[in-house]
C-alpha cells in the first residue's frame, strides 16, 4: 500500500489566522506526506484545524487575514510560493476538493453540466460536445441514474445525496491526482453517507488517486484510510497506518477518541465524553502538552515542556510522553485497588 | 411563462379596478371641486351661478353615480376632461407623459451605469481605498437635498458652464422627427436624468456591495476556486449573478419612482413632465387628471412588479415558474 511515489509532502506548515493586531496558528508546525493510491485521513473534533488544514493546501483561505509558512510539495513544487494564477493550474488539474455541505457547495443558478465543464473549462481542451460528453459520463460514473437529464438540471432539484454525488462529480472532472475531501459525508444521513464512501472508494481504486480525508467520523476513518493522522489544537499528535492506530492507540487523546464511542455490545447508561473542549483559537495552549487541560487527573510531570512527534513503533508516531502515564479515571481507579 | 405573464396580467385588472374605486373616492374626499377652487379665485362671482353649475356637472350626486359615469368614460378610452385647463385630459397629458417617461427612463439607467460598476468595485475591494470613496459617496448623495444639488447642478453646468439648456425639453426650433430633433431632446436630457441618477444611485450600491460581500464568502464560491477558475471568472460567472437577484426585485418600484421621483427635478430644470401638472392638479382641485394621475402610477406600480418577477425568474432558476 505505502509504497507508491511521494505525491504531496507537507513540511512545518502554520497556517496563522488574524484576530485583532495578532496572528494565530491554527495549524501549527505540521508535517505531513501522502503518496500516490494512499488514503490519509485526518481525524479529529471541530476547531483542530483539520479544514484549516485543507483550505491551506488548496490555499482557499481569505488571503488578507492568513499567513501560510512552511513548504506544501505537491511533485516537488512549492504550492506555498505561488501566485493565484499559477495556483490555479494545480486546483481541480491536481488537486480535486470536495466540500462538506452539498446544499451549499453548488452555485444555485448555474446548470449542473456547467459546473461539472467550469473545471475542464480551465484546464482541458476540449470541444463543447466532448466537454459535454465526459459530463454525462461522470455523471453516470458517480451513479446518477439518469445523467442526460441531471446534466441540464439544477442543484436544487436534486436531493442531497446526489447534489454531492455532482460535486464528486465536478472534483474528479479533470482526473486529479489528489483528491482533499473534507467532510465529504458529514451533512448527509446514514444510509447516503455509506453509499456516498462506497463511491469514493471505488473512484479511488479505479483512479489510483491519493485523498486527504477530514472526517471526525471514525468509523468513516475505518473503512476507507490507509493512514491516519490524529489532529488536536493544530498540530498532529498520534499518526499510524489504520491498523495500528485501531489496535493499538497510544496518545490520550485518540484513547479518548475511541472511548467515547458509543458501543452497541453492552448496554451503557452515560455516554464517554472527553472533558472539556477544544481551546479557541486565541487561547490556545503554546507551551507543554497541549491535551493536558483535559486530563487534568494526569500528574504534569507526565507531559514533556516542548512536545514533539516521536516514533514509538516503527511508522507509528506519538506526541508527547504522557501517553505512557495515562489511565481513564475508572481504570486507574481499578489500579488504585490493586495497590491497596 | 408566457402563460404565467398573460396570468398576471389578467390579475391586473381586477387590482385596477379595486385602486380606480380608493382613489376615486379619496379624491372626492379632499374638500371643495375644481368649480368652487375656481370661483374663490375670483369674488366677484355669483355663489348661486356656482351652486348650478355644481349641480350640472353631477358633483352632488351620490359617489357611486359619480363613479359609475366616470368609469364608464374611462373604459371607452374618455379620460375625462380637466376643468383648469379646459382641455381633454388625454391631449393634457400626452407630451408630459412622453417627457416624464423619457427623464425616467434615462435617470434609471443612467442610475444603473454608475451604480452597478461601483457597487461591484466596493464589494469586492471591500475596505480598499476605492471602496472607502464609494462608501463616502453613498453618504453624501444620500445625504444632500435633491433641490440643492439640483440648483447647484443647474448653475455649474447649465449657467456657468453653459454646456447644457437650463429648461424645456427639446429646442422649438428644429423639425420633429429629424435627427436634429432627437439630439436635442438627449441634450435636454442629460443634466436632469444626471442630476437625479447621482441620488439615486445610493440603494443599489450598497446592496450590490453588502450582497457581493456576503456571496464572495460562500461555499460555491470555494468550489469556483477549487476548480482552478480565475478571479475574473469566479466574480463573472458566480459572484455577479448571485448578487445580482436583490437588484433585480428592486426594479419594481424603481419604475415607481420614475414618475414620483421626477417631481422636483421637473419643477426645477423646467421640464415639462407630468409632476408638475400632479402638483398643480391637487393645489387647483383637478379631480379628473389626479385620478388619472394616481392610476397611472398605480398601472406602472403593477407592471413594475411583474416586471421583476420576470427578470428575477430568468436569473433565478429556483423561483422560475412551472407551467
Amino acid at each position: 500500500m505505502l509504497s507508491g511515489q511521494q505525491l504531496l509532502q507537507i513540511k512545518h506548515l502554520t497556517t496563522s489566522f488574524r484576530i485583532g493586531d495578532h496572528y494565530y496558528p491554527a495549524v501549527d508546525d505540521l508535517s505531513l506526506t501522502v503518496r500516490e493510491n494512499e488514503v490519509v485521513a485526518i481525524v479529529g473534533e471541530s476547531g483542530c484545524g483539520k479544514s484549516a488544514l485543507a483550505l491551506s493546501i488548496m490555499k482557499l483561505h481569505q488571503q488578507e487575514n492568513t499567513k501560510i509558512e512552511g513548504n506544501i510539495l505537491y511533485n516537488g513544487n512549492n504550492l506555498v510560493s505561488l501566485s493565484v494564477d499559477e495556483m490555479n493550474k494545480y486546483r481541480g488539474k491536481e488537486i480535486g476538493m470536495i466540500f462538506q455541505d452539498p446544499l451549499t457547495a453548488l452555485n444555485p443558478l448555474m446548470r449542473v453540466g456547467q459546473q461539472i465543464e467550469e473545471g475542464m473549462k480551465n484546464h482541458l481542451n476540449l470541444s463543447k460536445e466532448e466537454m459535454k460528453q465526459r459530463s454525462i459520463n461522470l455523471l453516470a460514473k458517480v451513479g446518477i441514474p439518469n445523467p442526460e437529464r441531471t446534466y441540464y438540471q439544477y442543484p436544487h432539484e436534486l436531493s442531497g445525496g446526489m447534489r454531492q454525488r455532482v460535486v464528486i462529480a465536478t472534483a474528479i472532472a479533470c482526473e486529479p491526482k489528489l483528491l482533499i475531501a473534507d467532510e465529504p459525508t458529514t451533512a448527509l444521513d446514514v444510509t447516503i453517507q455509506a453509499q456516498i464512501l462506497d463511491l469514493l472508494r471505488d473512484m479511488q481504486k479505479e483512479m489510483k488517486t491519493g485523498i486527504i480525508l477530514i472526517t471526525h467520523d471514525l468509523g468513516v476513518v475505518a473503512e476507507m484510510a490507509d493512514k491516519v493522522a490524529v489532529m488536536y489544537a493544530g498540530q498532529i499528535v498520534e499518526l499510524a497506518d489504520v491498523q495500528t492506530l485501531f489496535t493499538n492507540p497510544l496518545h490520550p487523546y485518540t484513547r479518548s477518541l475511541f472511548n467515547s464511542l458509543p458501543s452497541a455490545d453492552h448496554a451503557q447508561d452515560r455516554l464517554h465524553v472527553i472533558q472539556g473542549m477544544v481551546p479557541s483559537l486565541k487561547n490556545l495552549p503554546r507551551h507543554g502538552c497541549r491535551f493536558a487541560e483535559r486530563i487534568p487527573w494526569i500528574d504534569s510531570s507526565a507531559h514533556e515542556e516542548l512536545p514533539v512527534l516521536r516514533e514509538v513503533e516503527k511508522d507509528h508516531f506519538v506526541r508527547c510522553t504522557c501517553w505512557q502515564h495515562f489511565d481513564f479515571p475508572e481504570e486507574a481507579e481499578v489500579k488504585n485497588h490493586a495497590v491497596t | 411563462m408566457l402563460k404565467y405573464t398573460i396570468k398576471r396580467i389578467l390579475a391586473m385588472i381586477p387590482q385596477l379596478f379595486i385602486l380606480s374605486i380608493l382613489v376615486f373616492l379619496l379624491t372626492k374626499a379632499m374638500p371643495g371641486d375644481p368649480l368652487s377652487q375656481a370661483f374663490r379665485a375670483n369674488p366677484n362671482l355669483d355663489p348661486a351661478v356656482l351652486a348650478e353649475l355644481q349641480e350640472k356637472a353631477g358633483f352632488n350626486d351620490p359617489w357611486y353615480v359619480q363613479y359609475v359615469n366616470w368609469i364608464k368614460g374611462l373604459l371607452q378610452g374618455d379620460l375625462g376632461i380637466s376643468y383648469i385647463h379646459k382641455v381633454e385630459i388625454t391631449k393634457l397629458l400626452g407630451d408630459r407623459f412622453v417627457n416624464t417617461i423619457w427623464l425616467g427612463l434615462a435617470t434609471l439607467i443612467l442610475t444603473y451605469l454608475i451604480a452597478i460598476p461601483l457597487g461591484l468595485i466596493a464589494g469586492r475591494y471591500q475596505n480598499s481605498w476605492a471602496d472607502k470613496m464609494i462608501v463616502g459617496y453613498n453618504y453624501v448623495s444620500y445625504a444632500v437635498p435633491l433641490f440643492v444639488f439640483a440648483l447647484l447642478m443647474l448653475f455649474i453646468f447649465g449657467f456657468r458652464l453653459d454646456l447644457f439648456p437650463t429648461s424645456g425639453s427639446v429646442n422649438p426650433q428644429v423639425e420633429p422627427g429629424t435627427w436634429d430633433y432627437f439630439l436635442s431632446r438627449i441634450h435636454h436630457l442629460i443634466l436632469p436624468a444626471l442630476t437625479g441618477a447621482l441620488l439615486s444611485t445610493v440603494g443599489t450600491i450598497q446592496y450590490l456591495r453588502n450582497e457581493i460581500i456576503d456571496t464572495k464568502h460562500k461555499d460555491f464560491v470555494k468550489t469556483a476556486r477549487a476548480k482552478g477558475t480565475s478571479e475574473k471568472n469566479v466574480y463573472n460567472r458566480h459572484i455577479l449573478r448571485n448578487s445580482l437577484l436583490p437588484i433585480a426585485a428592486f426594479l419594481g418600484s424603481d419604475i415607481v419612482g420614475i414618475l414620483g421621483g421626477s417631481i422636483f427635478i421637473e419643477q426645477i430644470f423646467g421640464y415639462p413632465g407630468i409632476g408638475q401638472l400632479f402638483i398643480t392638479s391637487i393645489s387647483q382641485r383637478d379631480y379628473n387628471v389626479v385620478i388619472i394621475l394616481v392610476m397611472l402610477s398605480g398601472f406602472l406600480a403593477l407592471l413594475g412588479t411583474l416586471l421583476s418577477d420576470i427578470i428575477l425568474s430568468i436569473i433565478d432558476p429556483r423561483i422560475r415558474i412551472e407551467n
